[in-house]
């Protein structure tokens, strides 16, 4: 069953159409993949869904469990149980780990804060007193941000590109997390241009100049995009006011 | 009748049942001392005067007092003026920590005004918290001024704090001179509401090679509240180094307005600034909105990591 679907979605902005007609099913409880080149429109996709201010004028719509979400502001999408975890996550000057993971956390006990830190490979006692600032690396970073989503206990959760800016031991962890976050039902949607990341779903779509170019069992899109996409120097350009963006296969 | 007024001032700021009357302490309401217990090497000399009290605080040569020396400035009637005059003098190499805090949990109509000559002496240390509790109606007027003087090698912190009830209005000034390899840092955490009004002006002057000094400002403003921040660094030493840190929020109809002055006058010094006004970051904002706070719930988030 479809816990999320996107029906003929179009986006433009400053009169740039970054998304053309997109239409794609989500299937409940799977690790699903939106894979494509850079400036695809993975990204711009990943915020329509999650409703961020700045991607709400698009056509189409975009239905959650079957009920339509377009008028629904990102904390209401949040609280039907949709998250977004940020390619570059939010620093937060003065703020807490431990407060940043129970603002999220379904369960507000503070034993909730090193449980989902320990998922996600962080020692409780060296980061649950410290700043969510500029104090710790992008790699930390995203993984209290994962720690945080993991206490939240999504019904869905999108990670946009998980492993960029972590380290190879915490790309581990991440893919630990993500395989946690499956086992406990969570629909999961990787945004990402990484073979690496793209093989930890089941199944993957293929977009291009935000078109959807394919989509099916993840080794069949693996196939194309590395033997295809990778290569080609084709660059996604947003074309200005075109309905003829690039799309299908070639 | 004293005792009833510590108890008084004590819960007003939540101290009642924590405080020790053992610890070094001095505790005024209005003109009065109510109580104060010195220590080994701490001299205190209180002084009632007709609005206020004059105290004279000296922590004797290579004395390290080790436990914070609790002060307690409380105005507990509606209305009323207090004038708090400090003389305090830290002798070389002695170590003190002040916790202190100024109530005025009933007021309507209350003027604090705290005038405090500070001298830090060589590879002295002293810090200094204070702590302001406000009644929610706005009805305060602070006005502290002091004038630091540190010594070679001195060591001088002091944080301010003002987050729970209404600011009214707060002139706030500090002035340091800061001599040889000593260093000064300054913080000031104010959440301004209402037609509250913020003034605050901090000064370090690094005259001696070597020398150091932070200030560090960051204020919340929401509803008519404004602020005016003046943080001034002026370095004329080589090797003095200083940073001016000042951010602002504003929601509402609120206004914050940084004026960072840094002044350099040796090429071997350095001085750096960083000022930030605006509303709330939205990515900070829409990052937890995204965990299911509201907008409302998210900003007072981050307002409190702010002034945290």
């Amino acid at each position: 069953m479809a816990i999320l679907e996107v029906r003929d979605v179009s986006l433009q902005v400053n009169s740039i159409l970054i998304l053309n007609g997109l239409s794609m099913e989500f299937w409940a409880g799977y690790v699903q993949a939106v894979v494509g080149p850079n400036g695809a429109g993975k990204s711009t996709l990943a915020s329509l869904i999650m409703g961020l201010p700045d991607y709400r004028q698009h056509t189409g719509d975009i239905l959650f469990e079957g009920q339509s979400i377009k008028n629904l502001n990102v904390d209401q999408r949040a609280r039907l149980g949709i998250t977004l975890a940020w390619q570059e996550p939010a620093r937060f000057e003065g703020l807490k780990v431990s407060q940043f993971i129970l603002a999220a956390a379904k369960n507000k006990d503070k034993k909730e804060v090193d449980r989902v830190l320990d998922m996600v490979g962080l020692e409780p006692a060296r980061y649950r007193s410290r700043d969510v600032d500029k104090t710790l690396s992008g790699g930390e970073r995203k993984r209290i941000e994962l720690a945080s989503i993991l206490a939240m206990k999504p019904r869905l959760v999108m990670l946009d590109e998980p492993d960029s800016g972590v380290d190879i031991e915490a790309i581990d962890r991440i893919f630990e997390a993500i395989n946690r976050l499956k086992k406990d039902g969570t629909t999961v949607l990787l945004i990402t241009h990484s073979p690496k990341v793209l093989e930890k779903a089941d199944h993957a779509f293929l977009i291009c100049h935000g078109t959807l170019v394919d989509k099916g069992v993840t080794s069949n899109i693996m196939e194309y995009f590395s033997g295809k996409c990778l290569p080609c120097p084709h660059q996604n350009v947003p074309e200005i006011n075109s309905g003829a963006a690039a799309g299908g296969k070639t | 009748m004293t005792g009833d007024l510590v108890g008084e001032i004590l819960e007003s700021v939540n101290l009642h049942r924590t405080f020790n009357k053992d610890t070094p302490h001095l505790i005024i309401n209005a003109n009065q001392v109510l109580s104060s217990h010195q220590v080994e090497g701490l001299i205190m000399e209180p002084e009632e005067l007709p609005d206020g009290v004059r105290a004279k605080l000296r922590v004797k040569k290579g004395v390290k007092i080790g436990s914070p020396v609790h002060l307690c400035f409380g105005l507990l009637p509606e209305r009323g003026v207090q004038h708090i005059i400090m003389d305090i003098e830290i002798e070389d190499e002695a170590e003190v920590s002040f916790m202190a805090h100024c109530t005025f949990p009933n007021a309507v109509d209350v003027e604090h005004r705290m005038e405090a000559q500070i001298k830090v002496g060589r590879q002295a240390k002293y810090s200094y918290f204070e702590r302001h509790w406000h009644s929610d109606e706005g009805m305060v007027k602070v006005v502290p001024v002091a004038w630091i003087e540190l010594e070679e090698g001195a060591h001088f912190s002091t944080e301010f704090e003002l987050l729970k009830g209404r600011v009214g209005l707060i002139d706030l000034d500090y002035r340091t001179t800061c001599q040889a390899r000593s260093s000064a840092e300054m913080k000031a955490r104010i959440f301004g509401r209402q037609d509250d009004r913020i003034q605050i002006r901090e000064a370090a002057h690094l005259i001696g090679e070597g020398s150091r000094a932070v200030l560090t400002t960051h204020v919340a403003v929401k509803n008519q509240a404004r602020a005016e921040i003046n943080n001034e660094i002026i370095a004329e030493a080589p090797y003095a180094r200083g940073h001016v840190d000042c951010k602002e929020i504003i929601q509402d109809n609120g206004q914050a307005r940084a004026v960072p002055v840094v002044e350099v006058r040796n090429p071997k010094a350095h001085v750096t600034h960083e000022a930030a006004i605006g509303s709330v970051d939205s990515k900070q904002l829409q990052t937890l909105m995204s965990r299911g706070l509201s907008e409302e719930e998210a900003v007072d988030l981050i307002v409190e990591g702010l002034l945290s």
